[in-house]
């Protein structure tokens, strides 16, 4: 592996115990200190491959490697503590409900660390800080908007400082101003920490803006890849589709069904 | 002639189905009570715990064990009026509450309120990711979420079946001797003399102890598995209250024959 690679995929593949395929022969590389997006339409895969990074689901073959190390065969514990050094915003930002904004940021600190409460007070604020969030310390996950819950999330993801940060949609579900904060979030405190990003996401248009490397992932594959430039001039005809919101094209408008005229008619099969 | 093989089919998935969720489920509780230093290291979420399955389900236990010592009070002076023994009223009250009803019915009531609580909280952390998120950061939620609720639970239980009787044997006493006119002296002294401490009353603690182990592992067995969706949660819910007092019943049924069966 090469050491400027953060994780690197081997020909991986899974697919569930039901035999549902997710994912094929995936080649992939996450250079150290850059912004990675991971793109597709929904059901593609992404956050299955998100969740095979995170080693909470293990592939069907081929091989994750993590800060050098193989995901394959690691028992629980070395999971858990190559997790120490990464870590997740997920979807809708998960906040446990039953504690404060302060207390969610403060909750990593208090498992993992020793330190006192007094620093633990601090270190927690200061997360919030940089969120813009250090005023709704004491807000619960119920009393905070979508896009403030996003980002205390985010401020919970870097409480430790971890060396890769991975975003599982971002951006879903938030208005205008929320997700450009969050974007530009995501790329500073990716660059002001030296951490390493891979951001799930379909949603091109904001993750285009600050994201270094694109792969593109359709049925189970990577289709394309490239920069941001490289992928809105790009002619493959799925990523052209995804790029520009299409509404027909390989990802067809009709999902399969019977003849028209025959199912209007009433003669389902004719 | 109906063919037999789809209906033993199905038979035989089910039996299979119900043998791998019933393994599961035990080896889901030895993970929990590997975990118990975990939670005894996070007292306070034990002591929360014990809060919320305990304090918060008193109103329903007090309320409930007082209509049922007066219920026992009524119905008891009326048979033992027939036989001329309505001095023993203290002694049928203690009993029936102490070696069955206490137990008993602050188990089914526990499972209603404090059960379903805890599948449903456990239910909606899984649903809405929180216990993936907890995963992520290298903090075993069995650990963190499952072990606390867990002894909470069982910690609970037995406090809540001998307040559940207390207040019973006050109700009896209530309707035996202040409402019909039972001799005050004989429904106590009776009672004194006839109930065993380590034969009824600690038999009857146990009785409690055991109920809150099974019911609270069924809620949280049930809360984990939960199918992560409002459909997922409601349905584990439901399993909980429902398994949970036909395990009671059942368990109740083996205890009291090893106990009280000379």
């Amino acid at each position: 592996m090469s050491t400027d690679n953060v994780v690197e995929i081997q020909n991986l593949s899974f697919a569930y115990p039901t035999g549902r395929k997710v994912l094929s022969n995936i080649d992939l590389a996450i250079p150290r200190g850059k912004v990675i997006g991971i793109m597709g339409q929904s059901g593609c895969g992404k956050t299955t491959l998100l969740r095979m990074i995170g080693g909470a689901l293990k592939p069907s073959e081929g091989d994750v490697r993590v800060f050098g190390k193989s995901l394959r065969g690691m028992s629980q514990r070395q999971i858990y503590a190559l997790r120490r050094r990464m870590s997740m915003l997920f979807q809708f930002g998960a906040l446990f409900t039953d504690m404060s904004s302060f207390e969610n940021v403060a909750f990593q600190m208090r498992e993992h660390t020793t330190l006192d409460e007094a620093l633990i007070r601090d270190l927690a604020l200061m997360k919030l800080h940089a969120v813009g969030l250090r005023g709704a310390e004491h807000l619960m996950p119920s009393e905070l908007s979508g896009g403030m819950a996003r980002r205390v999330a985010l401020a919970r993801a870097i409480a430790l400082d971890p060396e890769l940060m991975m975003y599982d949609e971002p951006f879903a579900g938030l208005d205008p101003i929320s997700l450009g904060v969050i974007g530009q979030l995501i790329r500073k405190l990716n660059d002001a920490l030296g951490a390493t990003s891979i951001i799930v996401t379909h949603d091109i248009q904001e993750s285009l803006k600050i994201v270094d490397y694109i792969y593109f992932v359709a049925d189970g594959r990577v289709i394309a890849e490239g920069s941001a430039e490289q992928v809105k001039a790009s002619l493959e005809p799925y990523v052209h589709q995804f790029v520009w919101g299409e509404a027909d094209g390989p990802v067809p408008f009709h999902y399969p069904a019977r003849d028209y005229v025959a199912d209007l008619l009433g003669r389902p099969g004719a | 002639m109906m063919n037999p093989v789809p209906m033993l089919r199905r038979l035989g998935a089910s039996t299979i189905n119900a043998l791998w969720r019933l393994g599961f489920a035990t080896r889901f509780l030895i993970a929990t009570v590997r975990h118990t230093p975990a939670a005894f290291r996070r007292l306070p979420l034990t002591v929360r715990e014990i809060y919320f399955a305990g304090v918060l389900s008193l109103t329903i236990i007090l309320v409930s064990g007082l209509f049922v010592g007066m219920v026992l009070g009524l119905q008891g002076y009326d048979t033992l009026a027939r036989f001329g023994s309505s001095e023993a009223l203290g002694v049928l009250v203690a009993l029936s509450l102490v070696r069955e009803l206490g137990p008993v019915v602050a188990a089914l009531l526990f499972a209603s309120r404090a059960g379903s609580a805890i599948t449903a909280e456990i239910g909606l952390m899984k649903a809405t990711e929180q216990l993936d998120a907890m995963e992520m950061m290298a903090v075993d939620p069995i650990a963190r979420v499952i072990a606390p609720r867990f002894w909470g639970g069982v910690l609970a239980m037995p406090l809540l079946g001998m307040l559940f009787t207390a207040t019973g044997i006050i109700g009896g006493f209530l309707i035996g001797v202040v409402m019909i006119g039972v001799d005050s002296g004989q429904f106590w002294s009776q009672m004194q003399s006839a109930v065993d401490l380590r034969q009824d009353v600690l038999n009857g603690v146990f009785k409690s102890f055991v109920f809150g182990i099974a019911v609270t592992w069924i809620a949280v067995f049930e809360g984990f598995e939960a199918p992560p969706t409002a459909e997922g949660v409601s349905g584990a819910t439901t399993r909980t209250v429902v398994t949970s007092a036909l395990v009671i019943l059942a368990l109740d049924f083996v205890l009291t024959s090893f106990m009280f069966m000379r």
